[in-house]
């Protein structure tokens, strides 16, 4: 991807300042596990332009940083109209008592210059109440193209001071842009922003594509792809937007990838006559193991993030259940035993927990239990929730809803693990089977 | 089928084909009477419906698909009367070759769906393998939900897409 290397991020991480005095009775902190919780109230005035080309920026990556942070139903942005001070220079004192007025916990200042085509942010992070700067300022740069991947970095900052966990706001998200009528919807692979931003298509929809899979680092998509005639797993390079077939076997149907954590193994279900069992290639030598060996049907691996196990579906007791089995094969466990039926498990990159898609009574959800099984939660319901995709830090899903009948579309959905906060992804047309990205 | 219906029916086909571009591109060119020779003879026309030699005749008098119920891929004793008449009809009519594409209705995960889509195709397949078609003129695939052709939210259209379909094509050797 041209816009890629163009970015050719100058993460300078720079000091802007010596660190100020920090509070030292713990710092401001927000728990993000707790089930119901009180959004942490900030503040976010639009950024200081210090170059007459950065008056443009100034005041969309301060947006962008809002929009990232409120997103995750963790904070609460105090409406920039009930500020009572104005920040017009980065270096002025900051008037505590001002945004102490307005019950603002947390205060984030930045200014942003322009020089020759390359854009620089800087920002500090305040507690209020403390009246010391939250961690150091910071700074990044990147060519103008890349202004919104700034502010993400702003925001994964942010967030990180704040929740002591990782961002993961500057991500990407591979999916199936769809369009057309439910019965010739035509599928393209797109990849975007995790926010929707900058959709860029990297296949045409001359032939149906299902189910992209990001590689551990980014680099690669798998999907499955009907060019041939009948299902087939390919893979993509993302930098070059070419694809080859992984795995060539006239005939036969092969589909639902997923690499390996360290990216040098690809799971995958090949279907022999009725049968569909789980196999393992090594992407370098192409050869294939079989792990599964039973008469029913499974598919939908995923590797646990140390590589030692694989979560899957199967419907060897009668319905679709999730089993656990050792990464070379071997006997599995059964883990789900709710009612219903469970399917497209995928595992947590932090490894706690399982993400899955249940179908109960008529309705999907998509819920998340412990990786033996307890502690089963459902984060949504309606007609039609699938195919869970894990936020690189393993806090938020994102997953597609269908809306049934004639005029019926997908979109893509997040949700947080605590099922606190529900958003529809803007995307440009119908939008499926997401697969989120790492950290950039 | 003889060499003569075979070049009757592509002439009908290739016919139809300059009606449609006609009415596409000009609709006086349609009321010229484009294709007006095709059901010309007053009886049967071969490739039509009313040929039992030609697919359309296997898609609309015999049937070119079967159903089945949720999450089932076993045939209905009314699936296997159609696939009876199917197997016939491919024994007389030995040059064409069977693709049988299996599908799901939406009530299902993605991938789940491609799985139960094959089982379905492969019941259809090996059923017809059972009654004397050579293996190696049929084979079968899976579309999963990809594919429905009724898209309301009712059993009504989701047992039309629990469907496995026959869809027929001239061998490469006829």
């Amino acid at each position: 991807m041209r816009f890629l290397m163009a970015l050719c991020m100058a993460l300078a991480a720079a000091l802007v300042l010596p660190a100020a005095a920090r509070a030292q009775d713990g710092p401001l902190r927000i728990e993000i596990t707790e089930g119901t919780i009180e959004p942490m109230a900030y503040a976010v005035p639009d950024f200081v332009a210090e170059t007459p080309g950065a008056q443009q920026y100034a005041q969309q990556i301060a947006r962008v940083v809002a929009d990232d942070l409120t997103g995750t139903g963790l904070f609460r942005e105090i409406p920039r109209d009930a500020h009572i001070s104005r920040i017009t220079s980065f270096e002025s004192p900051v008037q505590f008592a001002d945004w102490k007025a307005i019950n603002a916990l947390v205060l984030l200042t930045g200014a942003v210059s322009e020089e020759g085509g390359r854009i620089s942010v800087k920002f500090r992070v305040w507690d209020v109440f403390a009246g010391t700067e939250l961690g150091d300022g910071m700074q990044f740069a990147a060519t103008a193209d890349g202004w919104r991947r700034l502010a993400h970095k702003v925001a994964d900052q942010v967030y990180s001071r704040l929740t002591g966990e990782t961002g993961y706001f500057d991500s990407r998200v591979v999916f199936v842009s769809e369009s057309g009528p439910k019965e010739q919807r035509a599928k393209r692979l797109a990849i975007m922003d995790y926010d929707g931003a900058n959709v860029q298509y990297l296949t045409d929809s001359r032939s149906i594509v299902l189910a992209p899979r990001f590689s551990p680092n980014g680099d690669r998509v798998l999907y499955t792809s009907y060019e041939t005639g009948e299902p087939q797993i390919h893979v993509l390079n993302v930098g070059a937007v070419q694809s080859r077939i992984l795995r060539s076997a006239a005939g036969v149907m092969s589909f639902a990838p997923r690499f390996s954590p360290d990216g040098s193994r690809v799971v995958y279900s090949v279907t022999q006559g009725s049968n569909t069992d789980i196999y393992m290639m090594d992407v370098a030598s192409g050869a294939s193991t079989q792990l599964t060996a039973t008469p029913a049907i499974e598919t939908a691996p995923s590797f646990s993030p140390d590589g030692s196990r694989i979560v899957f579906e199967s419907d060897r007791s009668g319905t679709q259940q999730l089993y656990v089995m050792p990464a070379g094969g071997g006997e599995a466990t059964r883990i789900s035993f709710g009612q219903g039926r469970y399917g497209t498990p995928v595992w947590s990159p932090r490894g706690d927990m399982i993400a899955f898609t249940k179908q109960h009574q008529g309705r999907f959800h998509i819920g998340v239990m412990r990786t033996d099984g307890s502690e089963e939660r459902l984060l949504t319901a309606s007609p039609l929730d699938e195919g869970p995709t894990w936020a690189p830090n393993g806090r938020v899903l994102m997953f597609s809803r269908e809306t049934l009948g004639a005029q019926g579309t997908s979109s893509l959905y997040t949700v947080d693990v605590a099922g606190r906060k529900l958003t529809r992804v803007r995307t440009p047309d119908g939008a499926s089977d997401p697969s989120w990205g790492p950290l950039q | 089928m003889t060499y003569f219906s075979k070049a009757l029916m592509i002439a009908a086909v290739l016919g139809m084909a300059a009606c449609t571009n006609g009415n596409r591109f000009s609709d006086a060119d349609a009321a010229g009477g484009y294709g007006a020779g095709a059901g010309a003879n007053g009886g049967i026309v071969p490739g039509s419906a009313s040929d039992p030699a030609s697919p359309a005749y296997f898609n609309q008098t015999i049937g070119d698909r079967v159903f089945f119920a949720v999450d089932q891929s076993t045939l209905s004793p009314q699936a296997q009367a159609t696939l009876d008449a199917q197997a016939q009809w491919l024994m007389t009519n030995s040059d064409y070759l069977a693709v049988i594409e299996g599908h799901a209705d939406e009530q299902g995960t993605r991938e789940y769906n491609i799985a139960l889509g094959a089982r379905r195709a492969n019941a259809t397949m090996e059923y017809l393998v059972s009654k004397g078609i050579a293996s190696n003129r049929l084979r079968f695939i899976s579309y999963g939900k990809e594919r429905p052709v009724e898209v309301c939210a009712e059993e009504a259209c989701y047992s039309k897409n629990r469907r496995a379909v026959t869809v027929i094509s001239m061998g490469l050797g006829s």
